[in-house]
């Protein structure tokens, strides 16, 4: 439900504040979860981006992360699980004039949604893709997800999955996403700034957010203390850029490729045959 | 996240460093404000009421800020390292009790603290240097009027945030 | 017990409620917010109630909030099985009243029963004040702070125990019973138990006798016996992948299945789910999977290839809210009409719906044989009433296991995967067995499996899917048919439970009932059921769910005369016994009339 009546006019000259974008709903997230953070970091970027929040779209899908739209005073469509990109794809290509933003948790957009992953970085459309990552499905109330380390025991799979974990960020880069940035909740005002940048950069924008489930992973109050600023600056050349996301400690903050291919241009135009012209193709 | 530099410009005007002030103080009314309301939605109504009280307070700092400077809108908002003188709402336990809350706010307090003094250091000029240690003075009496309250607040009992029931009920 | 403590405020009546004794069942809500262990204090009261000699059921409600909402729990207890919750709470205890108001439909108070809360607590809800229970006001927080060491729902479960007419030593045995802190907290705790007997005493019952239990009696959750009965079947893999309100079947199959000798692996999603699992049995290995709504939804594809390939698996859906994401936390029966009719092509399969709780375990076990003797697909329609609530339950008989899949022999000559045989069930060969290798294919195919468009051939492998299901003989446990009125309520799953209580309340009116529970609802035999509705004049079918989907099923079918009448509600709120039951006397009396 995004309720509007609560918010001051606007004067037209008046910019967007990050309170424009952020609904009367309140979250039912539990408290200390990062994603409270990654809300107000979206809505700090989209207020240094200065989209009226009705020319915004927020789309997500199922879990504990995929409940942010409806807390944006953007259009949401909080759809099916694992199906975010795919709704987002179709929703940018017949209006590609709309800023479209895409929410998942890890298990959302890694695992059911790996597939839709794959291609939306290959297919390359003018999308921002956020994943709030735990480590856990945490709606579920505590299962391992693709990005769990295979021995963190749990009821389905006790003593660990044994599976190695998934890397988001490599796979992007692999898959061809054209903005690869690694961000952490704890820091809300780089956060908002990684999304802002990503928004502003054309073609798929992958941002991969830590943020801490403190319910289900409470050891993850540690990453606060793992995280740091990427040591060197994004590159354009994405085999640098994978050597460097594949060595790192995978708490390595900031842009991590920023990469230069034409967005997808496919997508509806301007009419060039009527109706009657496409007829005399069966006209005998 | 103590890696992360303070990216801010240093105020070159005392208008631009009453900004940034302004801006603290606005942000922390917002944390506090998010704060109440999660605490709220988890029925722990004590801490709810308290994270309001400490909210107001801030309101407060920030309209004396702009009656001080003479201001009738708000400043534009300067970049910000990452809210010095907000809660770290990571903290924040669906169990936890007013004096948790206390020690969150004192915390808050403290890095803004440090963060003027900081500043104070970096600014050129007699005149911004005296705003910001002034400021800094200022953020030091909060810190005691907190360190006061919270002596006067009971600490959580062992055991606070034990619940018998799970996340996940075991059947 | 300090008499000071106790005080009885609004409404008050002429006399003090009513003792419980005199009612063979008795339903009590623990109510409240995160922290205060409402669930816990319900678990307690049941394990408690059973060591008397109690039956009970436990259900379970909560808010959104994944941790520290508001929550409660819903018990009722009797002298024998229970099925179906009451239409009302005799008792209602409330550590607090945050946003406990939201769960007043599911918590009708009866007039003259016995709201207990916190003197402390806040004004009580207007719904729940003007239910004409009466209230009795203790200081259960103060009461809770005075006892160092204790929870306060221990002094929850006192009181409710007290007022059940449970004995403070059964409490005290459910308490002891898996305590993993130390032997001072235990001792805390144990007091606080005592001091709710004591502080319940004006109110409450003479308590039962500790009973030796003659029978022996399970306490189980439907999720945990469709596991069990899965298991028992003989599955020996799963695909897990977690949904609401399906994944406690899964997670109590993760390390069972390993005891029992088999593997659960989780997937990526449920279109790996299934796929993998028709490849493990293809692969020979009995194999299962749990989901719900949107899963199946999913599966759809994947049922498909398992009915034209003739790959036999199993798949629960507890049902749940619908459509699409519905309300994933609440029951609901609304899968039915997708569970029979829900594949693209003619593709049939068999569609189980276990009765109770007790009964997911023996459906699930029947459903792995049926699906291994048919090599088909069979779906189990369990929903979240039964999968995530708990039932004291006499250990059901369940049959030896015995599923057996008709495997080919080595080396058979001429061998044809899908001979057009009498029975329509041909041996399965089984990878690794010499002479009989073939290709398994969702695509139309010969006898021998090789790919087919040919008219002859679709004939010949419809009939014959259609026929080893139609001509099977699934024995008198495709329905429980009770009495033999010439008015006959149908239903099937979690409304079985209020229906018979319906019908036991309008016989104790003088209107008999028949009562028809569907097992087995796909296929449906039509001598069976012609059968069963013999001196039938008049049906209801009973379900929860907004479309009547099993009259429209029914009916369909020509299965019950075209006037059939429907008692159909969706969820989120349960079926009520008294509300089916009033609805069956009405329509009695209007026969009466037209006669």
């Amino acid at each position: 439900m995004n309720d509007m009546t609560h918010l001051p006019e606007l004067a037209a000259a008046e910019p967007y504040t990050p309170l424009n974008y952020k609904s009367a709903t309140k979250p039912i997230w539990c408290p200390g979860c990062g994603d409270y953070t990654v809300l107000n970091a979206v809505t700090k970027a989209l207020a240094l981006v200065q989209r009226p929040p009705h020319e915004v779209a927020v789309v997500s899908g199922i879990g504990c992360s995929s409940r942010i739209p409806a807390y944006t005073s953007c259009y949401g469509f909080h759809g099916v699980h694992g199906r975010s990109l795919a709704a987002a794809t179709g929703l940018k290509v017949a209006r590609p004039d709309l800023t479209v933003l895409v929410a998942s948790g890890d298990g959302d957009g890694y695992s059911i949604g790996g597939n839709h992953f794959l291609h939306a970085c290959r297919r390359n459309v003018d999308l921002t893709y956020i994943v709030m990552d735990n480590h856990v499905y945490g709606m579920t109330k505590g299962q391992a997800s693709p990005t769990t380390e295979p021995d963190w025991d749990n009821k389905l799979s006790p003593g660990g999955t044994g599976v190695r974990s998934f890397h988001p960020l490599v796979i992007a880069l692999a898959a061809g996403a054209n903005f690869v940035a690694r961000a952490f909740s704890g820091d809300q005002n780089t956060t908002a700034e990684l999304i802002a940048a990503g928004i502003r950069h054309p073609g798929f924008s992958f941002i991969e957010i830590l943020s801490p489930c403190v319910t289900f992973r409470p050891e993850q109050k540690e990453w606060k203390n793992l995280t740091h600023p990427a040591s060197v600056g994004p590159t354009d050349d994405a085999a640098r850029a994978a050597k460097r996301i594949m060595t790192d400690d995978g708490f390595n903050i900031g842009v991590l490729y920023a990469g230069h291919r034409a967005p997808y241009s496919g997508g509806p135009g301007t009419p060039t045959r009527t109706l009657e012209q496409m007829e005399e193709e069966f006209a005998l | 996240m103590n890696a992360m530099k303070v990216r801010t410009a240093t105020p070159g005007t005392l208008a631009e460093l009453m900004a940034q002030a302004y801006a603290l103080e606005r942000e922390a009314v917002e944390r506090y404000g998010e704060l109440a309301d999660v605490l709220a939605t988890h029925n722990n109504q004590e801490v709810a009421a308290l994270f309001r009280r400490l909210a107001s307070q801030e309101a407060l700092h920030a309209t004396e800020i702009m009656r001080t400077m003479g201001w009738s809108r708000p400043p534009q908002p300067p970049a910000l390292p990452d809210a010095p003188a907000a809660p770290a709402f990571e903290e924040a336990h669906y169990l936890m009790h007013p004096w948790h809350a206390l020690r969150m706010a004192l915390d808050a307090e403290q890095r803004a603290h440090d963060f003027f003094a900081g500043l104070a250091q970096r600014c050129d000029g007699d005149e911004l240097k005296r705003a910001a240690q002034q400021l800094q003075a200022d953020e030091h009496e909060h810190i005691v009027l907190l360190q006061s309250w919270l002596q006067r607040t009971p600490q959580p009992p062992e055991g606070w945030d034990e619940d018998p029931d799970p996340p996940r009920y075991p059947h | 017990m300090d008499a000071s403590l106790i005080s009885e405020t609004r409404p008050r009546a002429s006399a003090p409620p009513t003792p419980f004794m005199a009612l063979d069942s008795v339903s009590i809500a623990i109510a409240g917010s995160g922290g205060s262990g409402v669930m816990s204090a319900g678990n307690w009261l049941l394990e408690a109630a059973a060591r008397s000699g109690l039956y009970g059921l436990m259900v379970k409600t909560m808010g959104p909030q994944i941790r520290g909402g508001e929550a409660a729990a819903l018990v009722r207890l009797a002298t024998s099985q229970l099925e179906s919750l009451d239409d009302a709470f005799d008792v209602m205890l409330a550590f607090d009243w945050q946003n406990v108001h939201r769960f007043a439909d599911e918590i009708p108070l009866r007039a003259g029963g016995l709201l207990v809360c916190d003197a402390e607590g806040g004004e009580i809800p207007e719904v729940f004040a003007a239910s004409g229970a009466h209230v009795l006001s203790l200081p259960l927080k103060k009461m809770a702070k005075e006892l160092p060491g204790s929870w306060i729902n221990m002094l929850a479960l006192g009181i409710t125990g007290a007022l059940a007419g449970v004995p403070v030593q059964a409490l005290e045995d459910a308490v002891r019973k898996g305590w993993t802190r130390n032997a001072a907290a235990l001792e805390a705790n144990l007091g606080a138990v005592r001091a709710g007997v004591a502080a319940a005493s004006g109110h409450a019952p003479p308590p039962r006798q500790l009973r030796q239990q003659e029978a022996r009696r399970w306490l189980v959750s439907g999720n945990e016996g469709a596991g069990y009965g899965a298991i028992r079947g003989g599955i020996r893999f799963v695909a897990a992948y977690p949904i609401t309100p399906a994944t406690e079947v899964l997670e109590w199959m993760a390390p069972a299945l390993t005891q029992a000798g088999g593997s659960l692996l989780q997937a990526e999603d449920e279109l790996a789910s299934i796929n993998m699992i028709i490849g493990s049995s293809f692969g020979g290995v009995p194999s299962f999977t749990a989901t719900a709504g949107p899963g199946l939804s999913l599966m759809t594809e994947g049922l498909g290839l398992a009915v034209a390939a003739e790959v036999p698996i199993v798949v629960m859906d507890v049902m749940r809210g619908g459509p699409s994401t519905g309300i994933p936390a609440k029951s609901e029966q609304s899968d039915l009409s997708f569970a029979v009719g829900g594949l693209h092509g003619d593709a049939p399969r068999l569609v189980l719906a276990p009765s109770s709780i007790s009964d997911c375990i023996q459906t699930t076990q029947w459903a792995v044989e049926l699906a291994e003797a048919l090599q088909s697909p069979a779906l189990v329609l369990s929903d979240q009433f039964m999968g995530q609530s708990r039932s004291i339950v006499d250990a059901p008989k369940l049959p030896p296991p015995k599923a057996r899949r008709l495997v080919a022999e080595a080396n058979t000559p001429g061998y044809k995967r899908y001979g057009d045989t009498p029975r329509g069930v041909s041996p399965m060969a089984i990878p690794g067995t010499p002479g009989t290798t073939y290709t398994a294919d969702g695509l139309e195919h010969s006898e021998t499996g090789v790919p087919s468009s040919q008219a002859t051939d679709h004939k010949r492998q419809l009939d014959k899917r259609l026929r080893k299901l139609a001509q099977h003989d699934y024995g008198g446990r495709w329905a429980d048919i009770e009495g033999d009125a010439p008015l006959a309520l149908v239903t099937f799953g979690s409304a079985t439970g209020p229906v018979r209580e319906a019908a036991r309340r309008a016989a104790a009116r003088g209107v008999d009932v028949r009562v028809i529970v569907l097992r087995l609802i796909a296929p449906l035999q039509p001598a069976a059921m012609a059968q069963a509705l013999a001196g039938v004049e008049r049906v209801m079918v009973v379900e929860q769910n907004h479309e009547g989907q099993l009259l429209r099923y029914l009916r369909g079918l020509a299965a019950i005369p075209r006037e059939a009448a429907g008692f159909h509600r969706p969820g989120p709120l349960p079926l009520r016994p008294a509300d089916i039951c009033a609805a069956v006397l009405e329509w009695a009396a209007a026969k009466e009339e037209t006669k």
